[in-house]
C-alpha cells in the first residue's frame, strides 16, 4: 500500500513563519509612507500574535490575516518570488533536502501541509520538488484580498482532517506514514500517523513527544 | 572450612560456606548485598595486572619494532595523505580517566608525522552505526590540544549514511560486501588506533565494522552468525570473528593498514572504590563503610542524579600492551595479553547463572541502560563471557539482578523506543524481526537524519542488540530478572520476574531441581571463566 510523508513547512522545514512572510508584504508596500507604516505596526503586532497563538492557532489566523484586507492578489503573486529568493530561501534549514531525498527514496509521496498562504509557497514547493500541497487560501474580491481566508483554514485539526481525507482518496495507509512539524498546534496531525517525528519542536511539543515516545528531530 | 583456607585454594573461585559474607552485586545505578546459598560458587575477575610504566614510550616501541611490515616512521613521506582511525566512545568502559589511552597513541603518532613532514592528516573516529559522540566527548577522547588543531573538520566521527562519503571495496569470495570509509579509502596510510578491553574488541574487526556503512554490516550483524558463533569472546569459535577476518583481507587487499592495539588492564574502580572487584570476605571495615555509605548515598538519590554520578567516575584502566603493525600477527599478541588479564580457569558449568548488570554497557556512555540493553548486557554479553564451554549449562537458568525500567534516552536511542513499544510485543523471533522490520528501521528517514546530524544510534541498531542477546536466550532454559521494577519490560524482553535475588534462586530452583550447582560472575570488572 503507498504511503507518504506529510510536512508542516514554518519552523518544520525551515525557520521562517507567518510572521516573516507579512513582514516582506509590508516592507514591500507602495509608497515609502505605507511600507513604513505597515512594517511598524508588524513589529508592534508580533506580542500580539505570539499570544493569540499560545491561545489558539484558530484565534492567531482570524487576527493575523486581517492584515492582508486590501493587499492585491497581482501584487503578492509578483512579489512572491522575491519573497522566495530573499526571506524564504535562506531559511531553509540544512537538513531539509536530505530529509526529504532520503522520504523520497523509500517511495513515499510528498505532501506539504501548511498554513501558511499558497501564493508564498508556490516558488519554496517548486524549488523542494513538492507538488502536493494543501495551504491557506486568501479570500479576493475583485483582485483585492478581504482579509478572510477561504475555509477550510489549515490549522490544528484542520490539517489532521485534511491529511484522513487525502489517504483515503488515495488509499493510503496512515499507520505507514510520515509526519513532520514543530508546534503544539499540530500535535493532531501528528497524531494520526504511524511515524511522527516533532521537528525542531517548540517546548510543549518537546515534552509531548517526550511522554508519547516520538522521535525528536533537529533539521537546524 | 575456615574462610582463610577457602581463599588460599583459589584466588578466582570462592564457595560459599554458612559464614561467608554477603556479596555485592551490581544492580543497575545501585548495589546490592546478597546472601547466596551455601556451595554458591562465586567466580572473581584476577586483580589487575601492573601498568607500563611509561606508556609513551611502549607505543614509541610498538611502531618502530611492527609487527609484520615496516617501522612507521619508514612509511611516511611528505605530503602523503593519512587517516588515523580511533575506537568510539564505546571503549573502555567506563570512560577511563585522563589522558584517554588514545590521546597517548595519537600524541606520538602525530609527532611522528609532523616530524616526517606529512600534514593531510583526518581523525576519524570509528563509530560504525553508534551514535556520533559530541563536541565534549571528542575533546575529552583526545585532549584539548590535538581537538583545537584538527576539530571539526579534520577530526570528526565517520557517517555511515554519507552517500559522497563511503567506497565499496567489493565482495568477498562468500558474497559479504564491504563499503568504508571514503576518506581511508583514498589515504595512502591508514593508522588505526584500537583499545583492546576484551577479546572481542580489534583485529580487523576494527576497520570492517568501524568504519562501514549498514549494508555492510548485514552480512554478519544478524541472527544465523549470531548462532553460529560460540562465545563472543574466543574469535577462533566466533563466525561474527570469521567473517569480519575474510572482510579485513579484502580492506588489506586495498588498503595500507597500520594497526595499533593496545591493551588495558581491569583496573576500573578508583582506589575508593576499588574493594568492589574483591572478595567480600577480604573486605575491611574500612570496605563495609564505604560500601554501606555509596549504597546509603545512591538510595537517596533520584535516578537521574545517581545515574549521572556514576556515569562521572571514571575508570583507572592502565595499558598493559601496545603492539603494531599488520592486523594479523598484532591482533594475536593482543589476544594472548586480553586472555592473561582476563581469563580465570573454572571447573564444570553451572546449572544457575546469577549476574548482576552494572548501569553500563558499550552502548549507553552517559545515558540510561533502557530494556534493550539490559538484554544486551544479560544474554549478550555476560552470557557470552566465556572461553571453550559456556559457564552456564544448557537447558540452565540465568538470573539478572537489574530494577529493569521502562526508560529510554529519546536523543541517543530514538529507534530503541519504536523497537520495544512497536515491534518487540508483535514476536521476539530474531529472523521474523529481521526479514519483517529491520530494513524500514533502517531507511526510516527520520532515525537516518538522526543519527547523521544529530547524537542517535542508527535505526537499525536495536536490532542488532537483540541479535546480540539470540545465543543466550537459546541456551538457557529460562531467564529470571530479580528486582525489576515492572512486569511489562521482562515480559517483552521474554523473561520472568522476581523481587530478589533469593526468590529468583528458588524460582531457578523449582526449574533445575535443588541439587542445581549455582555460580556467581562477580563482574565488572571483566572475568572471562575458561571452563574446564
Amino acid at each position: 500500500m503507498p504511503a507518504a510523508a506529510f510536512y508542516d513547512l514554518d519552523g518544520t522545514l525551515l525557520s521562517t513563519n507567518l510572521v516573516h512572510t507579512f513582514a516582506f508584504y509590508a516592507r514591500n508596500d507602495q509608497g515609502i509612507l505605507r511600507s513604513l507604516g505597515r512594517t511598524a505596526t508588524t513589529f508592534l503586532g508580533i506580542p500580539l500574535f505570539l499570544a493569540t497563538d499560545m491561545y489558539s492557532r484558530k484565534v492567531f489566523n482570524d487576527l493575523f490575516f486581517k492584515w492582508y484586507r486590501n493587499q492585491s492578489e497581482d501584487r503578492l503573486r509578483y512579489l512572491s518570488q522575491d519573497l522566495f529568493d530573499e526571506v524564504i530561501k535562506p531559511s531553509i534549514y540544512p537538513g531539509t533536502m536530505e530529509l526529504l531525498d532520503k522520504s523520497r527514496s523509500l517511495g513515499l509521496r510528498q505532501v506539504v501541509v501548511t498554513g501558511a498562504l499558497d501564493i508564498s509557497i508556490q516558488p519554496l514547493l517548486r524549488h523542494l520538488g513538492i507538488e502536493e500541497f494543501v495551504a491557506n487560501r486568501l479570500e479576493f474580491v475583485d483582485d483585492v484580498a478581504t482579509g478572510r481566508l477561504v475555509p477550510p483554514i489549515m490549522a490544528s485539526a484542520t490539517k489532521a482532517s485534511w491529511i484522513r481525507t487525502y489517504a483515503e482518496r488515495e488509499s493510503i495507509s496512515l499507520s505507514d506514514c510520515f509526519c513532520y512539524a514543530d508546534s503544539m498546534s499540530d500535535l493532531p496531525m501528528l497524531s494520526i500517523v504511524g511515524h511522527p517525528t516533532a521537528t525542531n519542536p517548540d517546548l510543549r511539543l518537546r515534552s509531548t513527544a517526550l511522554r508519547h515516545d516520538w522521535p525528536i528531530l533537529s533539521l537546524k | 572450612m575456615s574462610p582463610l583456607l577457602r581463599r588460599k585454594l583459589d584466588p578466582a573461585t570462592v564457595m560459599i560456606d554458612t559464614d561467608s559474607a554477603p556479596r555485592v552485586l551490581h544492580f543497575g545505578e545501585d548495589f546490592l548485598e546478597v546472601d547466596l546459598p551455601v556451595g554458591t560458587r562465586v567466580i572473581y575477575p584476577k586483580p589487575p595486572i601492573q601498568g607500563l610504566p611509561n606508556p609513551r614510550a611502549a607505543v614509541r616501541y610498538a611502531l618502530n619494532n611492527p609487527l609484520g611490515c615496516d617501522p612507521l616512521y619508514a612509511q611516511l613521506t611528505p605530503g602523503m595523505k593519512v587517516t588515523v582511525a580511533l575506537d568510539d566512545i564505546s571503549l573502555p568502559l567506563p570512560p577511563m580517566l585522563p589522558p584517554d589511552v588514545r590521546q597517548t597513541v595519537l600524541e606520538v603518532v602525530l609527532e611522528m608525522l609532523s616530524d616526517h613532514g606529512v600534514d593531510d592528516i583526518h581523525l576519524v573516529v570509528a563509530n560504525s552505526l553508534h551514535r556520533k559522540m559530541t563536541g565534549t566527548e571528542m575533546r575529552r577522547m583526545v585532549g584539548s590540544k590535538i581537538h583545537k588543531e584538527f576539530y571539526p573538520d579534520r577530526y570528526y566521527c565517520h557517517d555511515a549514511e554519507d552517500p559522497d562519503g563511503l567506497v565499496n571495496l567489493g565482495k568477498t569470495k562468500h558474497g559479504e560486501i564491504l563499503r568504508i570509509n571514503r576518506r581511508a579509502c583514498e589515504s595512502d596510510l591508514v593508522i588505526y588506533i584500537n583499545i583492546n578491553l576484551v577479546p572481542m574488541d580489534g583485529g580487523h574487526k576494527s576497520v570492517t565494522v568501524g568504519l562501514c556503512d549498514y549494508e555492510s554490516l548485514t552480512s554478519h550483524h544478524e541472527p544465523q552468525t549470531i548462532i553460529d558463533s560460540d562465545g563472543y569472546m574466543d574469535p577462533q569459535r566466533s563466525a561474527l570473528a570469521k567473517k569480519c577476518d575474510r572482510l579485513g583481507k579484502l580492506v588489506d587487499k586495498n588498503l595500507n593498514v597500520f594497526h595499533i592495539e593496545t591493551v588495558l588492564n581491569n583496573r576500573m574502580y578508583f582506589d575508593q572504590l576499588n574493594f568492589l572487584g574483591r572478595n567480600e570476605d577480604d573486605f575491611t571495615e574500612a570496605d563495609r563503610l564505604k560500601l554501606q555509605a555509596t549504597r546509603w548515598s545512591l538510595e537517596k538519590m533520584p535516578r537521574a542524579v545517581k545515574r549521572a554520578f556514576l556515569h562521572a567516575i571514571p575508570a583507572h584502566f592502565q595499558m598493559i600492551a601496545c603492539n603494531a603493525g599488520k592486523t594479523e600477527p598484532v591482533h594475536e599478541r593482543t589476544l594472548e595479553r586480553s586472555f592473561e588479564q582476563y581469563a580465570v580457569r573454572v571447573k564444570g558449568q553451572a546449572d544457575i547463572l546469577i549476574v548482576g548488570i552494572p548501569y553500563i554497557s558499550p552502548y549507553n556512555v552517559n545515558s540510561i541502560l533502557n530494556p534493550l540493553l539490559v538484554q544486551v548486557m544479560g544474554p549478550g554479553y555476560f552470557f557470552n563471557m566465556y572461553r571453550g564451554k559456556p559457564l552456564l549449562k544448557k537447558g540452565g537458568v540465568l538470573i539478572l539482578a537489574h530494577p529493569c525500567y521502562d526508560e529510554f534516552d529519546a536523543k541517543f536511542h530514538p529507534s530503541y523506543i519504536e523497537f520495544f513499544n512497536c515491534v518487540l510485543p508483535e514476536t521476539q523471533d530474531a529472523f521474523t524481526l529481521r526479514e519483517k522490520y529491520e530494513e524500514e528501521f533502517a531507511k526510516n528517514p527520520t532515525y537516518i537524519q538522526m543519527y547523521r546530524e544529530g547524537n542517535a544510534y542508527h535505526g537499525a541498531h536495536p536490532f542488532f542488540m537483540w541479535y546480540w542477546g539470540e545465543n543466550g536466550r537459546r541456551h538457557a532454559g529460562k531467564i529470571i530478572v530479580a528486582g525489576a521494577e515492572t512486569q511489562h519490560v521482562p515480559s517483552l524482553l521474554g523473561w520472568e520476574r522476581a523481587e530478589s535475588v533469593a526468590e529468583a534462586i528458588a524460582m531457578a530452583r523449582s526449574f533445575t531441581g535443588p541439587s542445581a550447582e549455582i555460580s556467581m560472575l562477580h563482574l565488572p570488572p571483566i572475568v572471562i571463566p575458561e571452563v574446564e
